[in-house]
């Protein structure tokens, strides 16, 4: 393999490792030591996995040249079903034995409510033939109308300390969520890499008629897509509500676009087929060096969201060139 | 009538009727000239940033950012108002304006750089909202003139009810009727209007047949831009008190209604009719569910479900038709 096709082939991951590199080095340059400094990087991964598993979420599908937008509404939804069931049956004097069982019960309601709805996504896209955009679009209005109908606006809150410890404990000094997180990504990277359903999202992505005559159920592997994408809005749901030590129906709204933007900067194409885990995570940690590092540099919110704006156009217009260069190149 | 009931506006306007039907029987005050005239004043809005939305996806692409361009745009607009002083006039002018600029901006970087529609309006979005929130502190601004809360009340013709409170249309609904008007003549007499819908259906034949596409792509985003500036000013009016964060995050609602109306997100297929129904529809449900005392928290189920239902139905008939078509084919 020559020099050439080896950039050729990981072009993308080589300009977001660049990208990455350089956003450090700014960060290091304006921050000094405290940007690399332990406290900065434990908080960096504290904050990191909710947006990163909801980003997975939503990359599976825009692999099959779907969407989700009712990742978050789903979490959210998950997160107070959880909630409900760690408030009304955990009393105080309660033994280990049977809080365990409670806890361990509130997770798995959350985590069924999610791929629930991605159940009800799969369907209306696979068998009704809805696009993903508007099927998911309608879930995430109905799903947040029914959060707000159940808890009608109200936060609910005060869980047990195991669950605060998923959220906010350290095993061996590293986070729990980042911990979580990780094991998502390389159980992402499995399923899409080795195995066929993985091979049948990438193909229904790039050409979903060749996919069917090669005699693959689309319907099928577009359902797994979408409860897949529902399960990980619940994993997600789950860090969510023991971080914030409540539940509500309108928590991280703001997160539904970034997941759009994480995946498109992690070279997933928005018109499906193409897209790796490693891309995203290293668009995870980009967008999350450049959030912690304004941060500590006192700089709006605010103004971090419009960084992340440009750095998103950026990225992509580096990526018109280099696609025109490498088309030249071949022709 | 077979033309008639193979039309998607037909489905909804009958939606609309059995809708009327029921809120009438349970709240006899729906169906008065003056809930109707309130309603197409408080659902101007909306209504003009649908007719905007409209244009960009029989395009066939997608507009995210226009509530943050109406931000930005009344947001300036106040600024000037409480500085300088200024006319009504005036404040469409610089609200139109600041609208086709940011419109522009959206139409140059999805033409030059062919990023897709959705990445580049996602980060416009947060570009301009965050930059806007930076700048302006996200102070709310209050004490906006006399004459414009004068101008908010003005009425193109007034009636007189029982209890001799007059009523009337408002010439916040007058700008929505002359926003209609241009729209549609736009869309059906002029070179323009076939090139949009051209582009939409297909863009390679639309530039084979010799339409400009960048001349499209411009006028096509920066009248969205344009009419989110009017619908910025409409807000500004309507409410009398102008902050950062007071429209943002409702983006996907408008969208929901012109989808209701038949538009597909695919391109060249939607008609004005069609997203005025799907406008009608969405206030009408939110009316009405007032009037019939339903508590809001069920609002969203509500909408929810009508959307789904809606686009299910949609979806199901193309599937069937699709099938006809095929065993046709066979025969």
């Amino acid at each position: 393999m020559t020099g050439s096709s080896v950039f050729r082939k990981h072009s993308e991951t080589i300009i977001l490792g660049l990208a990455m590199i350089s956003t450090v080095l700014l960060m290091w340059i304006f921050n000094g030591s405290r940007f690399l400094g332990s406290g900065n990087l434990q908080s960096m991964a504290f904050q990191l996995p909710e947006l990163g598993i909801l980003s997975l979420a939503m990359m599976v599908t825009m692999l099959t040249a779907g969407i989700n937008l009712s990742i978050i509404a789903s979490a959210n939804l998950s997160g107070i079903i959880a909630a409900l069931i760690l408030t009304q049956f955990i009393q105080p004097g309660s033994s280990g034995f049977s809080a365990a069982l409670v806890i361990f019960l509130a997770i798995l309601a959350g985590l069924l409510t999610s791929v629930l709805v991605g159940l009800l996504n799969g369907l209306l896209i696979a068998r009704i033939g809805v696009s993903p955009i508007l099927a998911t679009l309608g879930t995430m209005i109905l799903i947040n109308g029914f959060a707000i109908v159940i808890t009608e606006g109200y936060v609910i809150s005060g869980f047990p300390e195991a669950v605060k410890f998923i959220g906010n404990g350290l095993i061996f000094g590293i986070p729990m969520p980042i911990i979580i997180f990780t094991i998502c990504a390389i159980a992402m990277a499995i399923v899409l890499n080795r195995t066929a359903t993985g091979v049948s999202i990438f193909m229904i992505g790039s050409n979903p008629i060749a996919t069917l005559f090669s005699g693959i159920s689309n319907k099928s592997v577009l359902i797994k897509t979408y409860l897949l994408s529902g399960l990980y809005a619940g994993i997600a749901a789950i860090i969510m509500i023991s971080r914030f030590n409540s539940a509500k129906a309108d928590y991280g709204e703001s997160y539904l676009l970034m997941t759009v933007l994480a995946s498109v900067m992690g070279g997933v194409s928005a018109a499906g087929g193409f897209g790796r885990v490693s891309g995203v995570v290293i668009a995870l940690v980009i967008l999350q060096i450049v959030s912690s590092g304004l941060n500590l540099l006192r700089v709006s919110n605010f103004l971090t969201i419009a960084i992340w704006g440009i750095i998103l156009i950026l990225v992509m217009i580096v990526k018109f060139y280099t696609d025109r260069y490498q088309r030249r190149q071949t022709t | 009538m077979k033309k008639l009931l193979a039309r998607h506006e037909t489905y909804i306007f009958l939606v609309i009727v059995i809708f009327s039907i029921v809120i009438t029987a349970i709240n006899p005050s729906f169906l008065t000239l003056e809930n109707l005239f309130d309603l197409l004043k408080s659902y101007s809005f909306m209504g003009i940033l649908a007719i905007g939305v409209l244009f960009v996806l029989i395009s066939g692409g997608i507009d995210i950012s226009f509530m943050a361009t109406a931000t930005v745009a009344m947001y300036v607009v106040a600024i000037v108002l409480t500085r300088f002083g200024g006319n009504i006039l005036l404040c469409f002018v610089i609200a139109m304006s600041i609208g086709i600029v940011l419109g522009m901006i959206n139409a140059s970087i999805i033409y030059f750089f062919s990023i897709p529609s959705i990445i580049t309006t996602i980060a416009t979005m947060n570009i301009y909202y965050g930059l806007l929130t930076v700048l302006s502190g996200g102070k709310w601004i209050y004490g906006l003139p006399a004459w414009f809360r004068e101008f908010a009340e003005l009425r193109v013709f007034s009636l007189t009810n029982a209890e001799g409170i007059t009523y009337g249309i408002s010439i916040i609904t007058a700008i929505w009727f002359a926003v209609l008007v241009l729209a549609w003549f736009i869309l059906r007499y002029t070179m323009l209007g076939r090139g949009i819908y051209a582009m939409g259906g297909n863009l390679a034949s639309a530039r084979r047949v010799g339409f400009n596409l960048l001349h499209l792509h411009l006028f096509v985003y920066s009248f969205m831009g344009m009419l989110a500036g009017i619908a910025g000013m409409i807000i500004a009016l309507l409410v009398q008190t102008v902050a950062p964060n007071q429209i943002v995050g409702k983006e996907l609602d408008v969208i929901a209604a012109v989808v209701l109306g038949g538009a597909s997100l695919a391109g060249g297929i939607g008609t004005l009719l069609g997203t005025m129904l799907g406008v009608a529809l969405i206030a009408i449900l939110g009316n009405g569910l007032t009037l019939m005392h339903v508590p809001s928290f069920w609002y969203n189920v509500f909408i929810g479900l009508v959307i789904l239902i809606s686009v299910s139905v949609t979806a199901y008939r193309r599937l069937k038709r699709e099938k006809r078509m095929v065993t046709v084919e066979l025969e």
